[in-house]
């Protein structure tokens, strides 16, 4: 390895680079856009159901149910529905998410201590839309019966509940899918945009000739690849820290663990990543294949790694996919870091498979590199 | 520079083999070149030129044979010899959105030069190329002739004892090609070799000397007025390349 040599890559690189502002801005701008989108637009904490009720008691105690369950936060209440048709009708359609549907003799039953059947229509066909909707309504239902019970018992401290169970979630106490979210953006974008310009760069240089001008030279494949990815190693840097700090201020994410720690390990994974987009580009002649060839890594990358779908709810063969991924080890990794405030000493596996990605890439990409022209 | 009272041969090829397949590219080259020679390889489309230019730049191994350029073995040593010799590609290589100045530095790093020895490299190569007044312009605007020559300053960085130049002034125009002749015979005075090919019979003419290639074989070899006897009076050279082009049709 010569520094004069490897200097004189790094800094054509640099030169290159700002020589074309309008990749860099766009280098810098769809960070921030992801974050935004991903952190205003995705939710999976569906709430606000439109929803009709078909009230057949209109009884107080009819009304105080509805106002119940609408007081969770999960429905909202639409125009009232006229007959159970016209209920499901709405559902049907796509007016209203969900139906209430209460029989006639819902207050009077109560009163009698008869036990009496409320029906909740809820659209399943999205279950991650429709689940918290339908927790919601069994739990005001049952909150309903122990209240019932208590009052018919006197009102005494006669019944008490056996179990108290008490759930206290960590980490999200609010469960705000942005905070998990905006981590995990971090990871997916600094993969996806290195992984498609690495790829695309070192393509380029063999699509405009100038690799064979360079490969006539006393430079090392090392060199040639080093030289390629040292300037992406602080582009990666800088959309890390942007959208940590936007993170921050618009969507409030704490980062609780060691900043540097964090750092530290990203360097593995951003080498990783690099390494990978040298790969990627040793797999085609030109720009149009080597694009092609890296959405066999992209999707998967969404798709499998945990960003977006728990990998607790995959299939084992999807789960062993992904950790053939770099991205599903280095978002354990960040989640831990900013979300739980752990350290690397927590979160030593995924950094250590981080570095192993980190160097079976560089070399697989070095080795198929020919420095030799077919 | 390299000691240009040194005739001895700087390029010796023996037996040169290189095969594709069921295919032979070059079949059993022979040739000795001797230092401060302008050596042209003339022949048709898939006679071996290019072929036996990328071995002789250590960027193919041969398949049978032996080359051994500015003193290293190309199949053993293809390193040293990227370290000594230039070679300009038919494409123009360099980049474009870079700076003439850019690129002449980019070139003299990559051949490992620093200090002093690269100032004074960069400044010969501006000097010697007639590249000064055009040196904050970027590549990709020269005209065909500008770039040729910034091709040839960037290969010729390190002082390499010789030089290959493929197809080098292919679309350039005729002042232009004169200049860049010139440019080639004061490299030669001052002791570089160049390997030059050509589909422009006139510049031929203007080789030390010269091998038709045909099918990966060598038809003729010599001094382009001794190529001519070989096939007979009253040819040209461009006479004898359409023959050679007919008979391998």
């Amino acid at each position: 390895m010569n520094r004069a040599r490897l200097l004189s890559m790094v800094r054509k690189e640099f030169v290159q680079m700002r020589r074309d502002p309008a990749t860099l801005r766009l280098m810098l701008a769809v960070p921030v856009m992801q974050l935004l989108i991903f952190g205003f637009a995705i939710r999976t904490d569906v709430r606000n159901l439109p929803t009709t009720v078909f009230d057949q008691s209109q009884t107080a105690q009819s009304r105080e149910l509805v106002q119940r369950l609408t007081a969770t936060g999960n429905f909202v209440l639409t125009a009232p529905a006229l007959s159970y048709a016209d209920a499901l009708s709405r559902v049907d359609r796509g007016t209203a998410r969900a139906a209430f549907v209460i029989p006639p003799d819902y207050a009077s039953d109560l009163k009698r201590g008869r036990t009496t059947a409320v029906q909740v229509l809820v659209d399943a066909s999205d279950p991650t839309a429709s689940q918290n909707a339908i927790a919601a309504a069994q739990m005001v239902g049952q909150r309903i019966a122990v209240e019932t019970l208590q009052a018919r018992l006197g009102g005494s401290a006669a019944l008490r509940q056996p179990v108290d169970m008490r759930v206290r979630p960590l980490y999200n106490p609010a469960l705000k899918s942005s905070v998990f979210v905006v981590p995990g953006i971090i990871g997916m974008i600094l993969s996806n945009i290195l992984i498609i310009i690495t790829a695309l760069s070192l393509v380029r240089e063999r699509e405009t000739g100038t690799l064979e001008q360079l490969i006539v030279t006393p430079l090392a494949r090392s060199e040639i690849m080093i030289g390629k990815i040292a300037p992406y190693v602080l582009i990666g840097y800088v959309q890390m820290t942007t959208v940590l700090v936007v993170g921050h201020l618009v969507f409030k994410v704490p980062v609780r663990g060691p900043l540097l720690e964090l750092y530290v390990a990203t360097f593995l994974f951003i080498v990783a990543n690099l390494g990978m987009g040298l790969f990627i580009s040793t797999l085609g002649r030109n720009q149009a294949q080597v694009t092609q060839s890296a959405f066999l890594f992209l999707l998967p990358n969404v798709l499998l790694s945990g960003f977006m779908f728990p990998r607790e709810a995959m299939p084992d063969p999807a789960r062993w996919a992904g950790n053939l991924l770099p991205l599903t080890h280095y978002l354990q990794l960040i989640r831990g870091i900013v979300l739980k405030g752990v350290g690397l000493r927590e979160v030593w596996p995924q950094t250590l498979a981080l570095l192993a990605f980190a160097i079976t890439f560089f070399g697989l990409s070095t080795l198929r590199f020919r420095k030799t022209l077919e | 520079m390299n000691g240009a009272a040194d005739r001895g041969p700087v390029i010796e090829v023996q037996g040169l083999v290189k095969r594709f397949g069921a295919f032979a590219a070059v079949d059993g080259l022979s040739i000795a070149i001797a230092q401060g020679e302008i050596f042209g390889i003339l022949g048709p489309n898939g006679s071996g030129k290019t072929t036996t230019i990328r071995i002789l730049c250590g960027l193919m191994d041969p398949t049978e044979g032996t080359a051994i350029v500015a003193g290293a073995d190309v199949a053993r040593e293809p390193d040293v010899v990227k370290s000594r010799i230039g070679y300009m590609s038919q494409a123009f290589g360099l980049y474009r959105d870079l700076t003439v100045d850019e690129n002449l530095d980019f070139y003299a790093g990559v051949y490992g030069l620093s200090g002093a020895r690269r100032e004074d490299r960069v400044a010969w190569a501006k000097q010697a190329m007639r590249l000064g007044e055009i040196s904050t312009r970027l590549a990709g605007v020269l005209s065909g002739g500008q770039k040729q020559r910034l091709a040839l300053a960037s290969a010729m960085m390190h002082e390499p004892r010789v030089v290959f130049l493929d197809e080098p002034t292919a679309g350039v125009d005729p002042a232009a090609r004169r200049l860049f002749w010139q440019i080639i015979r004061e490299r030669a005075a001052e002791g570089t070799t160049l390997i030059v090919t050509t589909h422009y019979m006139d510049e031929a003419e203007r080789f030390d000397r010269l091998a038709f290639l045909s099918r990966g074989r060598v038809k003729a070899i010599g001094t382009p007025a001794e190529v001519k006897a070989v096939f007979g009076t009253g040819m040209t050279l461009e006479d004898i390349f359409v023959s050679l082009q007919e008979s391998d049709a």
